[in-house]
C-alpha cells in the first residue's frame, strides 16, 4: 500500500493522487456483509454466467466458462446473484454467514 | 529582446499571451466581458496559429471541469471567464487547486449578480479567494499580458503546482485600447517553456488514480499540502517576475508601491484603479501632500509581512475595496490588510468604490486621501467603512 494510516502531509502524494493501480484490492469490502452470503450449488448451475455478469463487485469466480465459487473477500452480500439466477430453485442462494461454504479465490 | 509596440484591447492582449503560451487544451464558455478574448483565441485556432484543442463547453462549470480533466491527462490547459461565470465554476475551482493542476485563467473582473451587471468590480475573484488559486491582479493591459505569460511558469513550477488566475478589470482594461510591448512568439513561448507534468492519466505504464474520496482520516493532510504550496509560491512569483524582467525589461514582484517611501498617507488597492490613483497621488504631491500608494499585485498568496513592511511608516492608510463582504464591516481587502498590520498603530480606514463598474476619477480618490489624512490627524472623524460616490438621497446622477 502506498499510504500508511500514520502518514503525515509531507508523506502522502500531492493532490490525493493514488500513485499505483489496483489499490482497491487492498480494501476487503467483504467485511461489509451483514449476515448473509451467497452459496453456489454446482449441481444445479447451468453456467449461464448471469451471476458473474451482474455481480457489482466481480466477486463471482469463473474458470473455463464455469462458475467455481465466490470471492468472500469482496462480496458485499447484495444478493443480486441470487436475484438474477434463472435456475428454478436457484443455483446460487443467500444463506446465513455461519453456514460453511466453499471459498474460491 | 526585441518587442513589438502594438495597440490592443486587454482581451486581445490576453488572447495573444494565451496563444504564445501554447496551451494544449482550452475549454471555454463565453461571458461578457471575457467573450472577445476567447473569440480572438478561437480565431487563432481557426487560422491554425495555435495547436490548442478548443472545446466549446456548455457552461463554465463544464469548462473548468474539462480543464481539470485535460490537466489530469497531463497537458497544459487554460480557460477564461468573468463574474457569474467564475461563480458557476466555484465548485471546480477548489478541485483544480486540490488536484494541484496549473490551469491558467484570465478573469475579466465583473460584478456578480444581482442585480445583473456586466461591468467591473472584484466581487467575482473575491468570492474565489479561498479556493486555493494563486491570484494576480493587473493594473493595465501590459501587466495583463505579462502576468498571463508568467502565470504558466508560476503554476507549473514544481514548488507550486497550483492553478493561477490573472485578473484584468472588465471593460476598463478588456475593452479599451492601450499601447503595450509584446514579445515575439518564439521569445514568449521560450520563456513559458514546455510543460512537464510529473504524473498523467495518459501514462499507461504508470497508472494512477485521480480524484479519490478521502475520509476524515486524511482530508486535513491533503488540504495542508496546499497551504505549504501557497507558502512556497511567494518566492516563485518573485523569481519568475525577476526572470521575466530579464526577458522583457519589465520586472514584477508581489507588490507595486508608488511614492510610498516618504508618504504620510497612502491608498492600498488592486487593479486598474491603482493606475487612476497614481494621477491622484501626483496631483496631491504637487499640492504639497505627501501621498503615495501600494498596489497589491499578488493577492493570493497574501503577502502580509511585505505589506506591513511597506506601510509601516505611513501614518494614514486608506484601503480601497471594489467588492463588499456582506455582513463584514470593511471590504475583504481592508480586513486582510488590517490583519497584516496587526500590532501596528497606523490609522486605517476603508473605502468601498466602483461596484458594478461605477467609475472613479482622480479627484474622488484625492478627496478620499485628504479625508483619510484629516481623520488620522483627528480633524474630522470618518467611518470605518466609507464609500466613494454612493448616493444616499437626491444626489447627482451618474453618467454612463
Amino acid at each position: 500500500m502506498p499510504i500508511n494510516s500514520t502518514d503525515g502531509y509531507k508523506e502522502i502524494p500531492a493532490g490525493a493522487m493514488i500513485p499505483e493501480p489496483a489499490t482497491a484490492l487492498a480494501y476487503k469490502t467483504g467485511a461489509w456483509r451483514t449476515g448473509k452470503k451467497p452459496q453456489h450449488d454446482k449441481e444445479k448451475c447451468t453456467n449461464c454466467l448471469f451471476c458473474w455478469l451482474f455481480c457489482p463487485d466481480s466477486a463471482i469466480v469463473v474458470k473455463d466458462a464455469k462458475i467455481v465459487g465466490v470471492n468472500y473477500d469482496y462480496c458485499k452480500g447484495c444478493g443480486l446473484c441470487e436475484s438474477e439466477c434463472p435456475v428454478k430453485g436457484k443455483a446460487i442462494k443467500m444463506v446465513d454467514e455461519a453456514v460453511g461454504a466453499v471459498c474460491a479465490k | 529582446m526585441k518587442q513589438d509596440r502594438v495597440t490592443l484591447t486587454g482581451n486581445d492582449a490576453g488572447a495573444l499571451a494565451l496563444k504564445q503560451a501554447m496551451p494544449d487544451v482550452v475549454a471555454v464558455y463565453p461571458i461578457t466581458p471575457q467573450t472577445e478574448m476567447m473569440h480572438k483565441f478561437a480565431e487563432y485556432v481557426a487560422d491554425g496559429k495555435t495547436a490548442a484543442q478548443f472545446i466549446n463547453a456548455e457552461s463554465e462549470h463544464s469548462a473548468m471541469s474539462a480543464c481539470v480533466g485535460a490537466a489530469a491527462a497531463g497537458v497544459r490547459t487554460a480557460t477564461a471567464t468573468a463574474g457569474p461565470g467564475l461563480a458557476l465554476m466555484w465548485e471546480v475551482l477548489y478541485v483544480a487547486a486540490a488536484l494541484r493542476y496549473p490551469i491558467v485563467m484570465p478573469v475579466v473582473s465583473r460584478a456578480l449578480s444581482g442585480p445583473i451587471n456586466i461591468h467591473c468590480d472584484h466581487s467575482d475573484s473575491m468570492g474565489a479567494r479561498d479556493a486555493g488559486w494563486v491570484q494576480i491582479f493587473s493594473e493595465n493591459s501590459q501587466e495583463a499580458y505579462d502576468n498571463i505569460l508568467q502565470a504558466f511558469r508560476i503554476g507549473e513550477h514544481p514548488d507550486v503546482q497550483l492553478p493561477v488566475m490573472v485578473m484584468l478589470d472588465g471593460f476598463i482594461l478588456s475593452h479599451t485600447m492601450e499601447v503595450l510591448n509584446v514579445l515575439a512568439d518564439e521569445d514568449a513561448s521560450g520563456f513559458v517553456g514546455e510543460y512537464k507534468p510529473s504524473k498523467s492519466l495518459l501514462d499507461l505504464k504508470n497508472p494512477i488514480t485521480v480524484g479519490a474520496l478521502v475520509l476524515p482520516d486524511f482530508y486535513f493532510e491533503c488540504r495542508w499540502q496546499q497551504v505549504e504550496a501557497m507558502r512556497r509560491s511567494f518566492k516563485v512569483v518573485e523569481s519568475i517576475g525577476a526572470e521575466y524582467g530579464k526577458v522583457s525589461g519589465r520586472t514584477y514582484g508581489l507588490l507595486a508601491p508608488y511614492k510610498l517611501e516618504d508618504a504620510e498617507v497612502a491608498l492600498v488597492g488592486l487593479g486598474s484603479t491603482m493606475g487612476t490613483a497614481k494621477v491622484a497621488v501626483d496631483n496631491l504631491r504637487a499640492q504639497g501632500v505627501k501621498a503615495g500608494l501600494l498596489s497589491i499585485r499578488c493577492y493570493r498568496p497574501f503577502p502580509a509581512p511585505q505589506i506591513k513592511d511597506a506601510l509601516k511608516k505611513v501614518g494614514a492608510i486608506a484601503v480601497l475595496d471594489r467588492s463588499i463582504s456582506y455582513g463584514l464591516e470593511g471590504g475583504p481587502l481592508f480586513n486582510e490588510v488590517r490583519s497584516a498590520m496587526f500590532g501596528a498603530q497606523n490609522y486605517m480606514t476603508n473605502y468601498i468604490y466602483g461596484l458594478g463598474g461605477r467609475d472613479v476619477n482622480p479627484d474622488e480618490l484625492a478627496s478620499a486621501i485628504r479625508q483619510t489624512l484629516d481623520a488620522a490627524k483627528g480633524k474630522a472623524p470618518q467611518q470605518l467603512m466609507n464609500t466613494i460616490g454612493l448616493r444616499e438621497a437626491g444626489g447627482k446622477p451618474m453618467c454612463l
